[in-house]
């Protein structure tokens, strides 16, 4: 029988080189992005800033989901979910003339935390396959709810009336407001997250990946740890798409479909499981990936799918692993 | 209500038609190491498991401390002091030794609903950890990752992790099992003190282990207690040579 | 009237339920004996029904289409298990997710780039285009009978395979059991292979089959796939005899649902509402059905695995 995640392909612990490699390395990525405005400021800004406020969107979810596949060995196939209901979230409250952020983020995380509540106290019932199924369904559920919202754009999505306010100001309608506030948000995901994975908690959720049984013989019922996990994860992609709506400045049922849970997975396998900052190596890689590519041909596709397979099979560890080294 | 810390009541379980645990009925009573012998295929894992709550019987009660756990997971009756080791090791492989240990601890101390503030570095549970490192001989191996151990390190680490999670009945699946003639003299030596300290189910092949430390013995066959007594008793007993030991010896 | 109408959507369900059946069935068996997630069983299912538009417009006639396109799909799907999936079999299943997702993301774009993005259509056989009356005032078509009969017929055909016949015994002991199996001396590089052939055969058939009816068009195994997977997992995984009673079963619901929800719901909600609210349950009923199912049977319906 396969393990569900391989330990191996995973960082072991830290061993000093590394400890020092996987400190200093995060350090260079959010320094890298604080001044990419900075170095734009001669260039043409909106272009690059749109696409480096999507990655760090991206990163954020894939980052979230790093908390359930990399600690957690719960391989959730439905995480777009949560963005696509931080997304609707704001636009249909938007759409009704409520533009006030913290408005539209409470209820985003309200929804994303009674979903992630929902689901994954049904969800972690199952082991296995079955866990990775489940989430895939209650994902195909959210979708096919977001097509029936005739009232709010049904298939074809709703566009966005006006970015959030905040305090009634409209910073966010500032293309590089907005780049601070994603920045700010990812900075802040990253280090809560860090904390979480080095606490009590963390190591519980540690153990579990490792050994559940073991984890329950001595005392920890591995249940609660994942569902809190769950929910942990799930409002914070909640958040990353609260800041997709507002950097689209539209939503659609395509952030909720199946293969935007896979592409979630993808970016953190590319990146390099269970290091957090991975995850935003890999939204990178992927969104930088797909950019470059699509400028050169329609059918891009037929050269990233590939780049996926080959990505699985000989690139172990992912882009973190190829800077850090692996044991 | 009885001084037995464990009773367990009329234990049945079946594997489809097979029946692996058949109305089994024992009590462990405080300070006392109690063995539980058998030859392969006896179902004595099987019955380990429902007292660890690994496995549930379908029917039967098992009493810990007068309260009725046949229900609790094996989480709850850890957190409630009865605590188990595992017949094929089972450690936390990429956790250092030490942090094995201090995972137990930390089953026992506190909440582990706590998200900030490093837990590798509280001091109060890596001072219990490597205290019982320590005392099995492993301190200088606290920071080693536990899979590459050697298995005698392995088997000692096992019974450190259940010691950390401040166990009132130790339930002791083979410990010494696949272990080289050293490894597993030195481990005799760890459950001789042990026994002094709390009360022990063993399960054991080795027979002069098991002899040599026990306080009682209850031999299992085809899922039955045949036989419950001293050593002296059990190595008497005509029943249990001819279903167990004169194979054995033979 | 209404019970014309609900005959007809039975009849619907039951045909969406055996074509979902046809590609659930080498889902299940390769995830059951493999241990194997394939995601790109679905495109199988496109591939089939690309093969079968692009050989019927060569050779003009739907049946030599359908007997070279059956062939083309074994074929296809052999190939894609020597180049890659070969290379998952002991990856955990994260591994085998991503690169059968690599897969799909490939096929969908080069059946685009090859065939182009409009949809094909495939003309129904002459003879087999009519419709006949099965009771009174009751049109069904012909073609949808015949998908009925035809997968009946399979799920016959393979549930006298599995448990009839020696093959048939070796998977179902591979589903539960793979390393007695391969500990017995059986091949048992070759019975996989076996079985994801027929399975890839079955799913490219379904499309085969489907397309007539169906415009064919990439990403068209998507959605198909993930309904197969609900299939199988409500069924358990690796038995047949699961996804035959599931696929029905979500076929059934899913069909009926989207077209009594609205109806039921006007006894509770005003009309419009009602169908509003209706047409949004109605495709979260069989998601609904499979997190239920799963809550009381974590394994799904009939376990493979003991």
């Amino acid at each position: 029988m396969n393990n569900l995640v391989d330990l191996d392909a995973a960082p072991a612990l830290a061993t000093p080189t590394r400890a020092r490699r996987t400190r200093i390395l995060p350090v260079i990525i959010f320094a890298a992005f604080a001044l990419v405005p900075l170095a734009l400021l001669l260039g043409p800004q909106s272009y690059v800033l749109a696409v480096v406020t999507r990655i760090m969107i991206l990163a954020l979810g894939a980052m979230s989901l790093d908390l359930l596949i990399g600690y957690g060995a719960m391989i959730s196939f439905g995480h777009a979910a949560f963005v696509g209901l931080g997304a609707y979230s704001v636009a249909i409250l938007a759409s009704h003339g409520i533009t006030d952020g913290f408005v539209q983020l409470a209820v985003a995380l309200a929804t994303s935390l009674i979903f992630a509540l929902f689901t994954g106290a049904i969800s972690l019932r199952t082991k296995g396959v079955y866990f990775i199924m489940i989430t895939l369904a209650f994902g195909q559920m959210l979708f096919f709810l977001t097509t029936s919202l005739a009232a709010y754009g049904g298939d074809d999505g709703l566009t966005l009336a006006a970015r959030s306010t905040f305090f009634s100001l409209k910073f966010m309608k500032n293309d590089l407001a907005m780049y601070y506030v994603t920045f700010g948000t990812l900075l802040g995901a990253y280090l809560l997250l860090r904390a979480i994975v080095a606490s009590r908690f963390g190591r519980v959720l540690r153990g579990i990946r490792e050994n559940p049984v073991r984890m329950e013989a001595i005392g920890f019922a591995p249940y609660r740890y994942q569902l809190t996990a769950y929910v942990i994860a799930g409002l914070i992609a909640g958040g990353s798409g609260f800041l997709l709506a507002n950097q689209t400045e539209f939503v659609s049922p395509a952030y909720t479909a199946w293969q935007r849970s896979g592409e979630l997975i993808f970016v953190l396998v590319l990146g390099g499981l269970g290091s957090l900052h991975g995850a935003i190596l890999g939204a990178a890689a992927f969104t930088l990936l797909a950019d470059i590519l699509s400028h050169y041909t329609e059918n891009w596709a037929m050269i990233f799918g590939p780049i996926l397979i080959l990505v699985v099979l000989f690139v172990r560890g992912g882009i973190n692993g190829l800077f850090g080294g692996k044991p | 209500m009885s001084t037995a810390l464990l009773q367990l009541q009329n234990l049945t379980k079946n594997y489809g038609a097979l029946r692996v645990t058949d109305d089994v009925s024992f009590t462990v009573e405080p300070g006392e190491l109690h063995a539980i012998i058998g030859p392969n295929g006896a179902g004595k894992t099987t019955l380990i498991h429902q007292i660890s709550g690994h496995a549930r019987p379908d029917s039967g009660q098992i009493l810990f401390d007068d309260h009725d756990i046949t229900d609790l997971s094996m989480a709850a009756r850890a957190q409630r002091g009865l605590v188990r080791s595992f017949q094929i090791t089972s450690i936390l492989p990429r956790f250092s030794a030490l942090e094995n240990v201090a995972l137990a601890a930390q089953a026992r101390a506190g909440s582990s609903f706590r998200f900030l503030g490093n837990a590798a570095e509280e001091p109060e549970l890596n001072d219990i950890a490597m205290g019982l490192l320590t005392r099995f001989g492993l301190g200088a191996r606290a920071h080693i990752p536990a899979g590459q151990m050697s298995h005698g390190e392995k088997r000692q680490l096992e019974i450190a992790i259940a010691l950390a999670a401040k166990p009132k009945l130790l339930l002791l699946d083979e410990p010494l099992a696949g272990t080289s003639r050293d490894e597993s003299q030195r481990l005799i030596n760890i459950l001789q003190e042990l026994r002094k300290e709390l009360p022990i189910i063993l399960i054991e092949h080795d027979m002069d282990a098991v002899f040599a430390l026990a306080d009682r013995v209850s031999v299992l066959v085809y899922g039955r207690i045949i036989a419950c007594g001293s050593p002296q008793n059990i190595r008497d007993n005509a029943e249990v040579r001819a279903a167990y030991l004169g194979e054995e010896a033979a | 009237m209404t019970l014309t109408l609900a005959l007809v959507q039975i009849l619907n369900g039951l045909q969406f339920g055996l074509i979902l059946f046809l590609i659930a069935a080498g889902l299940t068996l390769v995830f059951g004996v493999m241990d194997f997630i394939n995601l790109a069983h679905g495109v199988q299912y496109m591939v089939g029904a690309y093969f079968v538009a692009a050989f019927t417009a060569m050779t003009g006639g739907f049946f030599t289409g359908l007997a070279l396109a059956l062939p083309a799909a074994l074929i296809f799907g052999l190939l894609l298990e020597l180049l890659i999936f070969r290379h998952l079999y002991d990856r955990d299943h994260l591994d085998q997710v991503l690169a059968t997702f690599g897969v799909i993301i490939f096929l969908n774009q080069a059946v685009k780039f090859v065939w182009g993005a409009a949809p094909l259509n495939v003309p129904i056989p002459d003879a087999l285009s009519g419709a006949i009356e099965i009771t009174d005032g009751l049109l069904y078509p012909v073609w949808r009978l015949i998908i009925i009969a035809v997968g009946l017929l399979v799920g016959l055909a393979l549930y006298l395979v599995v448990n009839k016949t020696k093959l048939g015994m070796l998977v179902r002991a591979g589903a539960s059991n793979a390393p007695i199996v391969s500990a017995l001396g059986v091949n048992i590089r070759l019975l996989f292979t076996i079985v994801f052939g027929v399975g890839a055969m079955l799913a490219g058939f379904a499309g085969a089959m489907i397309a007539p009816i169906l415009s064919v068009e990439p990403g068209m195994g998507d959605n198909v796939l993930i309904l197969a997977f609900v299939v199988i997992v409500i069924g358990g995984i690796g038995s047949i005899r699961g996804a035959f009673i599931a696929a029905l079963l979500i076929g059934l619901v899913d069909t009926l649902g989207r077209f009594f929800a609205p109806t039921l719901l006007r006894a509770l909600l005003d009309p419009s509402a009602a169908s509003q609210t209706g047409r949004a349950i109605a495709p979260m009923l069989i998601y609904i059905l499979m997190a239920a199912v799963l809550f009381f049977r974590p394994s799904g319906l009939f376990p493979a695995k003991k």
